[in-house]
């Protein structure tokens, strides 16, 4: 207990008081870092936390689908990535036969609907494509969660590739197929810096806009688990799902409207992630392990857990790639992996359920 | 007891398990294909040690396991870090510490059980599906940072390290008969070293935790702690795997422990069977033999489709053969075999068997 207070102290003191930058000279000690610390550079870690922020967002969006549809059926669903990276490229190609323009899209070319539409289309077909899995190979495992989980991992492989072999259709220039990565591209609009009039950041509007969505899904699905008769259904079938089927409650119907909208949401992360980064073969490795972590730091079947869950890792992952020590070649930021690591052994060490999880 | 005491199943699985063993112990010697020999046998030792490690966990520890690929790709980097030398000549990456090559063997071992003990304790208060996404989440984190930590390993990985071997195996490619028997008599030791640990008191506790934690607990028996060292003994016998994998191949590299390979080990894992330890180097031996004889050009008699289904590459038919296995028998071919003695025309035979079998 002491020991991982004194772990989590040192690393707070350490950015925000002992890190330092590097010296002209070249070299350096242990407190060398990139930025130095809070109290030297208060706008690259201002910077910082902004990135990890927005990263949060659209962590939470991925993450919360995962979670929805992990906390309510037990349902691992490793076939999350596979959608997310199914649902970039979907929405890469709608954007590409919109705009026309190839591969080098500008920003200034895409007006809002070109960025809105590919979006709203994307996520039905993952839905739809959520729906068949959960029907056709879910339905009638309900409770047997480790065939359920191996059922997704099959899914997962056959899914990741065909999109090897089908996608990207639409490269102006270069290699077509292979899962090359392509990025989607923001609106215009949003191609610009925004003055924080805080320690003088500029900061990317895009990002920003990144985080709006991510807490407007947020509270979306707070009002709709907290607010409506479904919303409630699924609370009460998290905790009993017995007991709500004996209620006379069609939980069937439920645990559908659950991974459909859970896999709706994995295609708007991955829509929201992949104008911000790019989208590639192998990404899908990525976000599952992005969903699991954020899901095992958060605990199972909350949305407060996964939101705690994203805002944790992105700062422990953001943070570990900026304030490692960087004295000499080899260290230290490399094994910033590692501290994804650390985080969980931290939190499943007093929380064997993660923060917000509770026994099921 | 006599083969008379046997059931009319034993006496077929031991009467087939003798004649697989006694053709593969003369293989080599009758000179059919140094092919089979030198990759698809010792690849099938190899892979159904590092399995057997899995279905350990999984058959009498409740826990399935998705580290234990990247658990024996540890043992082969720290193998290769320690034994290999550098300069001319020498391999291009990793530290070169030139240790003896005996003493490097037992430190990857000894270093990769550690690990496991590590991982195990910070999951071990989780089983079943969750221990299977905390584990997952080792895999991925240990993937990454080789890829990123150059000192050690680095994108490309550890290659040459066949040329380090103790001195009673020789240089591999030049006495590969030598390395043959030797995965041979690992892959016998390993198997009764599990049937002798599953007997022992450690053994029928760790089955009592698999059936009944809550129980066991309150009986006196430390879960976590078992669950620890059931994970640490896997880890071990990874390790084992990983070590005769670096010396077959040559090289270790992130690659070799990446999520397609991981989920490769669990559909071997999962054809042979999650219930049985056999079932590790049936699956293996299946696996392998797809892998190499499905290529884009092979057209199978029956079912016609030439290797590329749906565009997809040899990935697309395990996703879909692991679907199916999946699907119609949850405990693989060792599941088949089961239910092949339980159908009405063996049940004659069951009547006249003296007692029904004892559980495993």
């Amino acid at each position: 207990m002491l020991l991982a207070f004194a772990v989590v102290a040192f690393a707070l003191a350490y950015v925000l008081f002992i890190a330092t930058i590097p010296p002209l000279s070249g070299g350096g000690s242990w407190r060398t870092t990139t930025f130095g610390s809070a109290v030297h550079d208060p706008s690259s870690f201002l910077k910082i936390v902004l990135d990890s922020i927005t990263f949060a967002a659209a962590l939470f969006i991925v993450a919360s689908g995962f979670a929805l549809i992990f906390g309510l059926m037990r349902v691992v669903n490793m076939a999350h990535g596979s959608f997310y990276l199914l649902a970039g490229y979907i929405a890469y190609e709608i954007q590409q036969a919109m705009t026309g323009q190839g591969f080098s899209l500008q920003s200034s070319d895409v007006n809002t609907w070109e960025w809105l539409v590919p979006l709203v289309v994307a996520a039905p077909c993952i839905a739809v494509i959520g729906l068949v899995t959960q029907q056709a190979f879910l339905r009638w495992n309900q409770g047997q969660e480790l065939r359920q989980a191996l059922i997704t991992i099959a899914i997962s492989v056959i899914v990741a590739d065909q999109i090897i072999a089908h996608f990207p259709r639409n490269v102006s220039q270069g290699q077509r197929f292979g899962g090359n990565a392509v990025d989607l591209t923001w609106p215009g609009w949003t191609d610009r810096f925004v003055n924080l009039h805080v320690g003088g950041v500029q900061y990317s509007l895009a990002r920003l806009v990144m985080l709006g969505i991510g807490v407007t899904v947020g509270v979306g699905l707070w009002l709709w688990l907290y607010r409506t008769k479904t919303g409630m259904v699924i609370r009460a079938g998290v905790d009993d799902e017995q007991m709500t089927q004996a209620l006379g409650i069609n939980i069937q119907r439920t645990f559908t409207i659950a991974f459909v909208v859970g896999s709706a949401l994995a295609a708007l992360g991955a829509t929201v992630w992949a104008s911000q980064s790019n989208i590639t073969s192998g990404q899908d490795g990525v976000w599952l392990l992005n969903s699991l972590v954020v899901v095992i730091v958060g605990g199972m079947g909350s949305i407060f857990g996964a939101a705690a869950g994203a805002i944790l890792f992105a700062f422990v992952s953001n943070f570990g790639a900026s304030y490692l020590p960087t004295s000499g070649t080899d260290c230290c930021t490399q094994y910033s992996s590692i501290l994804t690591f650390v985080l969980i052994a931290l939190v499943l060490a007093f929380r064997p359920r993660g923060l917000f999880g509770r026994d099921a | 007891m006599s083969p008379a005491g046997w059931t009319r199943r034993q006496q077929l699985e031991r009467a087939l398990a003798a004649g697989a063993l006694v053709l593969v112990a003369v293989w080599p010697a009758t000179g059919f294909s140094s092919y089979w020999t030198h990759q698809i046998l010792i690849e099938t030792f190899v892979f159904g040690i590092i399995a057997s490690s899995l279905i350990f966990l999984s058959a009498y520890g409740g826990m399935v396991s998705l580290a234990q690929t990247a658990l024996g790709g540890i043992a082969g980097i720290v193998l290769g870090n320690l034994a290999t030398h550098g300069g001319p000549g020498g391999t291009s990456k990793g530290l070169h510490l030139g240790w003896n090559p005996t003493l490097a063997l037992v430190a990857a071992l000894v270093l990769t059980t550690a690990i496991g003990l590590l991982g195990g304790a910070v999951a071990s208060r989780s089983a079943g599906i969750y221990f299977l996404m905390i584990t997952l989440t080792y895999s991925v984190i240990a993937t990454y940072t080789l890829g990123q930590v150059t000192k050690i390993s680095g994108f490309s990985g550890i290659g040459g390290i066949n040329r380090y071997t103790p001195g009673w195996i020789g240089d591999v490619l030049a006495h590969p008969n030598r390395l043959y028997y030797v995965a041979f008599a690992v892959t016998l030791a390993v198997y009764a070293l599990i049937r002798y640990i599953v007997r022992t008191p450690f053994g029928l506790t760790l089955q009592g935790i698999r059936d009944e934690p809550i129980r066991m607990s309150s009986l006196g028996y430390h879960v976590p702690l078992h669950r620890t060292l059931a994970f640490g003994f896997a880890a071990f016998l990874a390790a084992l795997g990983g070590v005769l994998y670096a010396w077959w191949s040559g090289q270790v590299a992130p690659g070799d422990v990446d999520l397609p390979q991981t989920i490769n080990l669990l559909v071997m894992a999962v054809i042979g069977g999650l219930v049985r330890i056999e079932g590790a180097w049936i699956g293996a031996f299946v696996f392998i033999l797809m892998q190499t004889y499905i290529t884009s050009n092979t057209h199978i008699p029956l079912l016609g489709f030439g290797g590329t289904l749906f565009g997809g590459s040899f990935n697309t038919i395990v996703g879909i053969i692991f679907l199916l296995i999946v699907l119609v028998s949850p405990d693989g071919l060792m599941g088949i075999w089961r239910r092949l003695f339980e159908t009405r025309y063996l049940a004659r035979w069951k009547r006249q068997a003296p007692a029904a079998e004892p559980a495993r």
